[in-house]
């Protein structure tokens, strides 16, 4: 399999480029992938990684570039066309169906028939060809997907990359779901189906990993490609780190009027603990303060907001507010004492979107708004309309389905139900997601207003520049713990991504 | 009618713009538009009924027949809008407006009415409904169970002890305060046809001007969004399912002073009606919309069709043929406006 000429391509992208409405995705992007090699693409959250291999699986059609593949330029128009160009992916949400055998799940949307009956022997026996040419000949073909271990599930997804001849694998962070032992095997494979030429586009924000299998790297960032083909040996840390960060966007962050020494504590955790996701976070927040937590996706900062907030139930330690405990996994206990959260998916965890933009200010505020359950809809347009001047939400109307807002403006709407329920916590998830560079100084000023007039705040992003610009005072977690805490002034960017990078090594 | 529903939500289905410019020149909601289709629906029915029927349709006594038709479908279809707003179903309403009709009406009962009045004719019928709806809302609010599996049994279960309590018989309701409470009408309409309009406009009082209304519409449009504003999900769903057993057991009243027999076989299929007028009205399965407008509308709609094929004579058999065609006309376009509402 392996090609004669080992320095010519097997796949290449050249100036990719992907714009989606009002957004760049990819702005030029270029790689070059050798048969038999692990190529590693490496970048930070929204560096464009996923829109890269969404259009290598034929999910996003790019705006301009070409793609070839053994110098012949290719259209891959839908996934199914990627898979006749021999490039299968491996998501991290594994793509297998639980109810069916391992047999079938391979063969599953080219199934083995004659006359519409399937050919289970065949199928059968390939399929113990191929867990066999994978190193694993202990998963039998008529096994239940539902029943193997999420290491398993990559194996079968792995052979049905194989069986479709795929000579091009994409893993997006496979080595996210396995524990230590299993991410051995899983480099046993790699190893295994590279040393028969096929090629392995792997994706990992785990360096340590990337120095074990790795064979080059591209570096992405902003949706251009910043490091082409660097060596793995030869490439240290220090520079991979600077190529990812770079040159950031600028955003104006508002200025930080320091905290006095004698503000009250408003939030305090003690031992917070949620059993297999982190352990003994204790934490303190002052009125007027504002505390960034930043880490990996995964590293469970979200988890220590929603158990923070009550909706997850702590295994372990306590969450007081101006000293006064809350009650474990309630979330009407949080709301009730003024703890208020704006979610990471904001259209899926916080609105209802095709409800008015009013109605998603006052749901919280029902104990407001209204008397003995009547509901008074002048007052709720009131108030939401008092908040909305002073969020200047755009356009500035109430009575619009709140689909139809931009996500800046959704994020505001967030806030106005919080401002109108009245919050001395309030815990931000991803503030600034979905939402465009130009509004978000807009949040970044608003959250710092409602800090000045006292409110603690919590916030979690994966952007770092965010937290450090953001924030008066920074915990870096990395695998479920803080692994550092200090003023965000005296740590910078690269001092963070050092901690969570090689801190989360498996 | 469909009027007064609009105040509520003069933008919320207006999503997009385009929609909102063109309508906004009439001065017309969304709502508005769906419930005037509705109305235009029914016309079309009176008006075939009329040059089929003439005067044996066009009369006050045919309206007060259709009107008492629809009366008992009605006041469960008030609490399957509830229900089906926060994306549930309840399989079970006919089944338990079975179970009530027989238990008020036990002999026990009666004899305890003749002691103590209606009351406890009507106490034990509505205490019986929420006490099952109850039961099916721990279950699947508590227990997570899918709401069809839970509802399904207890289908299975009020039919089966309706059964073991009436001993398979009917059982004569003539208990006399019952009877001159219930039976007869007011000001010329049949009392249970004033049941109905009240339930209705409690209902559609409960659904547009209330916090309990308004959390029923989040739970439905986004329950994990209604969690994390801190709304109690899960007791406000055993709450709907509640009020949804309750309409049961006041629609069993209404049938008892109907029918005046109380029998294990009331109610039979009656869900299937009911869910039926309640998604021809509007309301979305998914969840997260509601209107009481639209049901009563989608109630009068059946009891106009039904009342059209009766004075017809034409076999029930083709009235079968022809539910079936609205429902999945009904459904067909309610997805057109889902979709264009999402594009």
């Amino acid at each position: 399999m392996v090609t004669e000429d080992p320095a010519a391509p097997l796949l290449q992208m050249q100036g990719i480029v992907k714009h989606f409405p009002g957004a760049k995705a990819l702005d030029g992007v270029d790689l070059d992938v050798l048969p038999g090699e692990v190529h590693c693409l490496l970048g930070q959250n929204g560096a464009g990684k996923s829109t890269l291999i969404k259009v290598l699986a034929g999910a996003h059609q790019p705006t301009a570039g070409t793609i070839l593949m053994d110098g012949q330029e290719i259209q891959i128009s839908h996934p199914v066309a990627a898979l006749e160009h021999g490039v299968a992916t491996m998501y991290q949400e594994l793509d297998v169906v639980d109810g069916l055998t391992v047999a079938e799940n391979i063969y599953l949307g080219h199934e083995l028939a004659s006359a519409g009956f399937t050919q289970r022997r065949t199928v059968a026996s390939r399929t113990r060809e191929l867990m066999a040419r994978l190193g694993h000949p202990e998963i039998p073909p008529h096994r239940e997907v539902g029943e193997l271990s999420a290491a398993g599930k990559q194996i079968v997804s792995m052979a049905r990359a194989l069986s479709r001849d795929a000579r091009v694998i994409v893993m997006d962070e496979p080595s996210a779901v396995l524990d230590s032992g299993e991410v051995d095997n899983l480099f046993r494979v790699v190893d295994e189906l590279t040393s028969q030429g096929v090629a392995i586009v792997y994706i990992s924000h785990r360096l340590e990993e990337i120095r074990r299998i790795g064979d080059r790297i591209t570096v992405l960032k902003d949706g251009v490609t910043v490091g082409r083909n660097l060596d793995v040996a030869d490439t240290p840390t220090d520079e991979l780190i600077k190529l990812m960060t770079g040159k950031n966007v600028e955003y104006a962050f508002p200025e930080r009027p320091g905290v006095p020494q004698d503000a009250p504590v408003r939030l305090e955790v003690t031992d917070l603990s949620l059993s297999g996701v982190f352990s003994d976070v204790s934490l303190s927040i002052r009125a007027g303060e504002i505390v960034g937590l930043a880490g990996l996706v995964g590293s469970g900062r979200s988890e220590i907001l929603e158990t923070i907030y009550g909706a997850r139930r702590a295994t372990h330690g306590r969450v007081q507010l101006d000293g006064k405990s809350l009650r474990r996994g309630s979330v009407g206990a949080a709301v009730a004492a003024d703890i208020g959260l704006a979610p990471e998916e904001r259209k899926s965890q916080g609105l209802l979107l095709d409800e008015p933009v009013y109605r998603n200010v006052t749901l919280s505020s029902f104990a407001r708004i209204a008397r003995g359950g009547w509901l008074d809809e002048r007052a709720e347009k009131a108030a939401a309309t008092e908040q909305a001047a002073a969020l200047d939400l755009r356009p500035a109307g109430v009575d619009r389905a709140i689909r139809t807002l931009s996500g800046g403006n959704q994020q505001k709407a967030m806030l106005a139900r919080w401002l109108v329920h009245g919050c001395e916590v309030l815990l931000l998830d991803e503030p600034t997601r979905g939402v465009d560079v130009g509004a978000r100084s807009e949040i970044y000023d608003l959250v710092r207003r409602l800090a000045d007039a006292g409110t603690a705040v919590l916030v979690v992003s994966s952007e770092i520049p965010e937290v450090l610009g953001l924030a008066d005072r920074v915990l870096v977690i990395s695998d479920g713990q803080v692994v550092h805490s200090g003023p965000a002034e005296s740590i910078d960017e690269h001092q963070v991504l050092d901690m969570v990078m090689e801190g989360s090594a498996a | 009618m469909s009027e007064q529903q609009t105040p509520s939500s003069p933008a919320a289905d207006n999503p997009t713009k385009h929609r909102e410019s063109s309508r906004s020149r009439l001065g017309l909601s969304g709502a508005t538009v769906r419930n005037l289709g509705l109305v235009a629906a029914l016309l079309l029915l009176c008006l075939v009924g009329f040059l089929t029927g003439g005067d044996r349709f066009a009369s006050v006594q045919n309206l007060m027949i259709v009107l008492s038709l629809a009366s008992v479908t009605g006041v469960i279809a008030i609490g399957m809008t509830f229900v089906i707003t926060t994306g549930g179903i309840d399989l079970s309403v006919g089944s338990v407006l079975g179970l009530t009709t027989v238990w008020a009406s036990t002999l026990a009962t009666q004899t305890m009415a003749d002691q103590y009045g209606w009351i406890v004719m009507v106490g034990c019928a509505l205490l019986v409904g929420l006490a099952a709806g109850l039961i099916n809302g721990v279950i699947i609010a508590y227990g997570n169970v899918v709401a069809f599996i839970a509802t399904l049994s207890m289908l299975v279960a009020a039919r089966g002890l309706a059964e073991l309590i009436a001993n398979r018989r009917t059982q004569i309701v003539n208990q006399s305060s019952f009877e001159s409470t219930f039976q007869g009408d007011l000001l010329g309409v049949p009392k249970i046809v004033w049941i109905f309009a009240i339930v209705a406009v409690a209902g559609w009082f409960l659904l547009n001007r209330t916090t309990f209304g308004r959390r029923t519409v989040a739970v439905g449009g986004n329950a994990e969004a209604a969690r994390l504003a801190g709304i109690n999900v899960k007791r406000h769903l055993l709450y709907v399912y509640g009020l949804a057993g309750l309409t049961a057991g006041v629609a069993g009243v209404m049938l008892l002073a109907r029918t005046g027999a109380g029998s294990s076989t009331n109610g039979l299929l009656l869900e299937l009606d009911v869910i039926a007028a309640v998604v021809v009205g509007g309301t979305l399965l998914v969840g997260g919309r509601g209107t009481i407008v639209g049901t009563v509308i989608g109630v009068l709609i059946f009891a106009t069709l039904t009342n059209v094929f009766i004075i017809n004579n034409i076999d029930s058999s083709v009235q079968q043929i022809a539910r079936g065609a609205i429902i999945v006309a009904a459904v067909l376009l309610q997805q057109r406006f889902a979709r264009r509402s999402t594009s």
